[in-house]
C-alpha cells in the first residue's frame, strides 16, 4: 500500500515536472512533425525530394535564430517517422504526431495518395497541409472538403495538356509528325495521366499510334521501347516513376528509338539522371521544372548542395522548400502556433518563395511548371502555366 | 528469334536472382527472406566501387564475392546456426528461419539507408547496344547473361562432379543420414549458405549494371526468387535455370505478343499451373 503511494506520487511528480517543462519550452521552440517514406517504394524519391528540404529548412531557420514570434524568437524542433511507403503508417504517424507528440505543425507527407489519405487526420486536428508532391484533377472538390488543405503542384489534366501543347507546336513548326507512342506505369498516378491524356491529344490532332501500359516493377523494358519503335513513332511519351524512367531511356539510347520528342514523367528531372546519361538525354523533356537561373534559385541550390550534400531535383524540391517557406511566413505574419490564424493567413497572403511569388486562390496554387528539359546538361522549365522564364523548347536530335 | 534472345536475357537475370536462394533453400534449410536485401548490397557495392574508382562492376565480383561468402557464412554461424540446433523439426525450423530472416531484412535495409541514405543509384556500364542476328540488346544484359551461365554451368559440375559437391548434395537430400555417413552437416550448410550468399550478391552486381535500385526494393527481388525457387523445385540448380528461362520467355513473349501489362499476370499464371500439376516443383523430388 505504501509503496503503492510512493508510486503514485512519484508519477504525479513527473507528470508536473513534464508539464511545466512543456510549458517553459513551448515560449522558445516550435515542434515540427513530419511523415514520409525513408523506406518502401517511395523513399527512392522521397529522399531526393522531400527530406533534403525539411533539414535545410530547420537548420537554416534555426541558424539565424529562429521564427519571429511575438514572444520572442522560436527555435523549429523536428520530429520526424518513417510511413514505410504504406498509407495505413501514414495516418498512425499523423495522428501520433498531433495527439502524442504534440507538435504545433506538420509537413504534408510524400506522394499524392499519401496526400490524400492523411487529409482527413489533418482536418480532424486542425492542421493545415500544405501538399507538394500531390497531383490531382479532384483538387476543387477536396480543397472544398477539407478547409485547410492546400495544393501547389499543378493538375493532371495541366500536365497532359503541356505535353500535347510541346508536341503539336512542334508539329504546327512542321518540325515533327503526328505520331506519337506513348506508354505508362500501370500504377495510379500514370493510369490517371494516360487517361487525361488520350482525349487530349486527340483533341490536339496527335495519332496515338502506340499504346501500352507496364506494372511497377517490371524488369525488362526492352519489350516496351521496341513495340513502340516498331510504330515508328516521331514523338515518344512514358507516364512512368522512377526506375522505369530510367529503363525506358536507357532502352531508347541502346534501341536508338530516334525521335524529335522524348518525354519521360517522374525522375527525368532528378540529378542522377543527367549523372546517369550525361550529354546522350540532352533534349529529353521531362515533368515539371525550374528556372535555375533566378537568384533565388541559385542561392538555393547552393545551400542545399552544402547542407545536405545532395544537389536539389529540377521540379519538387525547390517547390517543397517553398512550401515551408510560406508555412514560415505564415506562422511569423500571425506571429504565433495559433493554428487556425496560420491557415487563415496562407488562405489570404502572397508568399515569396524561391518559386516566385505564390498566392493560394481556393487553396490552389495555379501558376506552376509542367514540362521541363535537358539542355546542355541542365534541367529548365519549357512551359509552366504562368511562371516566367520559360526557355523555348528544342528538338532532340539523337542519343549521342 | 527476337522474343527469343530478349526472352532469355532476362531468364538470365532471373536465374542470377534465384540460384543463391536455391541453395540457401535447398541445402542449408533457410528460406532466407533477406535473400533480395544481400542481391541490393552486391548492387551498391559495384555502384560504390564504380563511381568512387571507376572500376568495371565485373572485377569488382573478385571482391564481392570472397566478402558476401564471409559475411554470409557468419550470419549462418552465429544466428541460424542456433536455430537450426533448437529446432525439432523441419517444419519448425521453416517458421524460425522465415521471422528470423525477415526481420534480418529489416536490418540490412535500415543499415544501408543509414550508410548510403535512401535514394536511387543508378550508373552507365556497357550501355552499348550489341547485334545479335540483326536484333539489338543491351551489352550490359548480354554480359550478365553470359556470367549467369558461366556461373550455374560451375555450380552444376562442381555440384554432381566434386566430392563436397557430392556432400551438399547429400545434405539437400537428407540431413539426418548425411550425418550417419561422416558429412559434417552444420560445416556443409553454413558453406552452402555462404556460397548461396556469394551467388546472390554477384548476382545483384552483374543486375546494377542496367537496373536501377534503391535501399528498399531488395524484396521484389526476394518475391521473383521465391516463385522461381518454388517452380523449379528446391535443391536443383537444373530447375532453377529451367524456371528462370521459362518465365523470361513467358513474360517476354506476352510482353511483346499481347500487352506489357499482363507480364505479371503471365508469371503468376505459370506459377499456378506447375503448384496445381507439379506442386514439387520441375525438378523437385516428391517428398515422402
Amino acid at each position: 500500500m505504501k509503496r503503492r503511494t510512493i508510486l503514485k506520487l512519484a508519477a504525479a511528480t513527473a507528470l508536473a515536472g513534464t508539464m511545466a517543462f512543456g510549458g517553459a519550452q513551448a515560449a522558445d521552440t516550435i515542434k515540427i512533425g513530419a511523415s514520409a517514406p525513408k523506406t518502401g517504394p517511395l523513399a527512392g524519391g522521397s529522399t531526393v525530394t522531400h527530406w533534403p528540404n525539411i533539414k535545410l529548412w530547420v537548420e537554416q531557420v534555426n541558424a539565424r535564430g529562429g521564427l519571429q514570434l511575438k514572444s520572442g524568437k522560436a527555435k523549429l524542433e523536428l520530429v520526424e517517422y518513417d510511413d514505410q511507403t504504406n498509407p495505413g503508417e501514414a495516418i498512425k504517424n499523423i495522428q501520433r504526431m498531433a495527439t502524442q507528440d504534440k507538435v504545433d505543425f506538420i509537413i504534408a507527407p510524400y506522394g499524392t495518395a499519401f496526400n490524400l489519405a492523411t487529409a482527413p487526420i489533418f482536418d480532424k486536428y486542425g492542421y493545415p497541409q500544405i501538399a507538394v508532391s500531390a497531383i490531382s484533377d479532384q483538387i476543387p472538390e477536396l480543397t472544398k472538403r477539407y478547409p485547410r488543405l492546400f495544393f501547389t503542384l499543378g493538375t493532371t489534366t495541366a500536365f497532359a495538356q503541356a505535353v500535347a501543347d510541346i508536341l503539336v507546336q512542334m508539329k504546327n513548326d512542321g518540325k515533327i509528325g503526328s505520331k506519337v507512342a506513348m506508354v505508362n506505369v500501370a500504377d495510379a498516378f500514370g493510369i490517371e495521366l494516360a487517361a487525361a491524356a488520350r482525349p487530349i491529344f486527340k483533341k490536339a490532332g496527335l495519332d496515338v499510334v502506340y499504346d501500352k501500359s507496364y506494372p511497377l516493377g517490371t524488369q525488362d523494358l526492352s519489350p516496351i521501347v521496341k513495340g513502340a519503335k516498331a510504330s515508328n513513332p516521331d514523338s515518344f511519351v512514358a507516364w512512368s516513376y522512377p526506375p522505369d524512367t530510367f529503363g525506358l531511356t536507357q532502352q531508347a539510347i541502346i534501341q536508338n528509338l530516334d525521335v524529335k520528342a522524348f518525354y519521360t514523367a517522374v525522375a527525368t528531372c532528378f540529378p542522377a539522371y543527367g549523372g546517369k546519361f550525361g550529354s546522350k538525354v540532352n533534349g529529353n523533356l521531362g515533368a515539371g521544372g525550374i528556372n535555375p537561373d533566378t537568384p533565388a534559385m541559385q542561392a538555393y541550390a547552393a545551400a542545399h548542395k552544402k547542407i545536405t550534400g545532395k544537389d536539389a531535383d529540377g521540379w519538387a524540391s525547390a517547390t517543397t522548400y517553398a512550401s515551408l517557406e510560406i508555412l514560415e511566413q505564415a506562422i511569423e505574419g500571425v506571429g504565433s502556433a495559433d493554428r487556425d490564424a496560420v491557415t487563415d493567413y496562407i488562405k489570404n497572403n502572397t508568399f515569396k518563395t524561391v518559386m516566385g511569388d505564390v498566392t493560394f486562390k481556393n487553396q490552389n496554387n495555379d501558376v506552376f511548371w509542367t514540362v521541363g528539359q535537358w539542355q546542355n546538361g541542365k534541367y529548365y522549365g519549357v512551359a509552366s502555366t504562368g511562371r516566367p522564364g520559360e526557355k523555348p523548347v528544342q528538338l532532340k536530335s539523337g542519343w549521342n | 528469334m527476337d522474343i527469343l534472345i530478349t526472352g532469355l536475357l532476362l531468364g538470365g537475370t532471373y536465374s542470377l536472382i534465384a540460384m543463391g536462394l536455391n541453395l540457401q533453400y535447398g541445402v542449408a534449410r533457410i528460406m532466407n527472406l533477406a535473400n533480395g536485401e544481400m542481391l541490393v548490397i552486391g548492387a551498391f557495392a559495384a555502384f560504390w566501387v564504380f563511381t568512387a574508382g571507376q572500376i568495371s562492376p565485373i572485377l569488382s565480383i573478385v571482391v564481392v564475392a570472397p566478402l558476401a561468402f564471409l559475411l554470409n557464412w557468419l550470419i549462418y554461424r552465429f544466428m541460424l546456426l542456433p536455430l537450426v540446433r533448437r529446432a525439432k523439426s523441419a517444419g519448425q525450423l521453416e517458421v524460425d528461419s522465415i521471422l528470423a530472416t525477415f526481420g534480418l531484412a529489416f536490418v540490412f535495409v535500415g543499415i544501408m539507408i543509414a550508410t548510403f541514405g535512401g535514394e536511387y543509384f543508378t550508373y552507365s556500364y556497357l550501355a552499348e547496344p550489341f547485334v545479335i542476328l540483326g536484333e539489338t540488346y543491351a551489352l550490359n544484359r548480354v554480359v550478365a547473361f553470359v556470367l549467369a551461365a558461366i556461373m550455374c554451368g560451375l555450380l552444376y559440375l562442381w555440384l554432381n562432379k566434386s566430392r563436397p559437391g557430392m556432400a551438399v548434395r547429400a545434405v539437400a537430400v537428407n540431413p539426418e543420414s548425411s550425418g550417419l555417413v561422416g558429412i559434417n552437416v552444420s560445416r556443409v550448410s553454413a558453406f552452402a549458405f555462404g556460397l548461396g550468399g556469394a551467388v546472390t550478391a554477384v548476382g545483384g552486381t552483374l543486375i546494377s549494371t542496367f537496373l536501377t535500385m534503391d535501399a528498399s526494393i531488395g524484396v521484389l527481388f526476394t518475391m521473383k526468387a521465391l516463385i522461381i525457387v518454388i517452380m523449379g523445385g528446391v535443391g536443383d540448380v537444373r530447375g532453377v535455370i529451367v524456371a528462370s528461362l521459362i518465365l523470361g520467355l513467358a513474360e517476354t513473349a506476352v510482353a511483346s505478343l499481347i500487352d506489357p501489362g499482363l507480364t505479371l499476370a503471365a508469371a503468376y499464371f505459370m506459377f499456378i499451373l506447375i503448384l496445381l500439376f507439379r506442386p514439387q516443383g520441375l525438378f523437385g523430388r516428391r517428398s515422402s
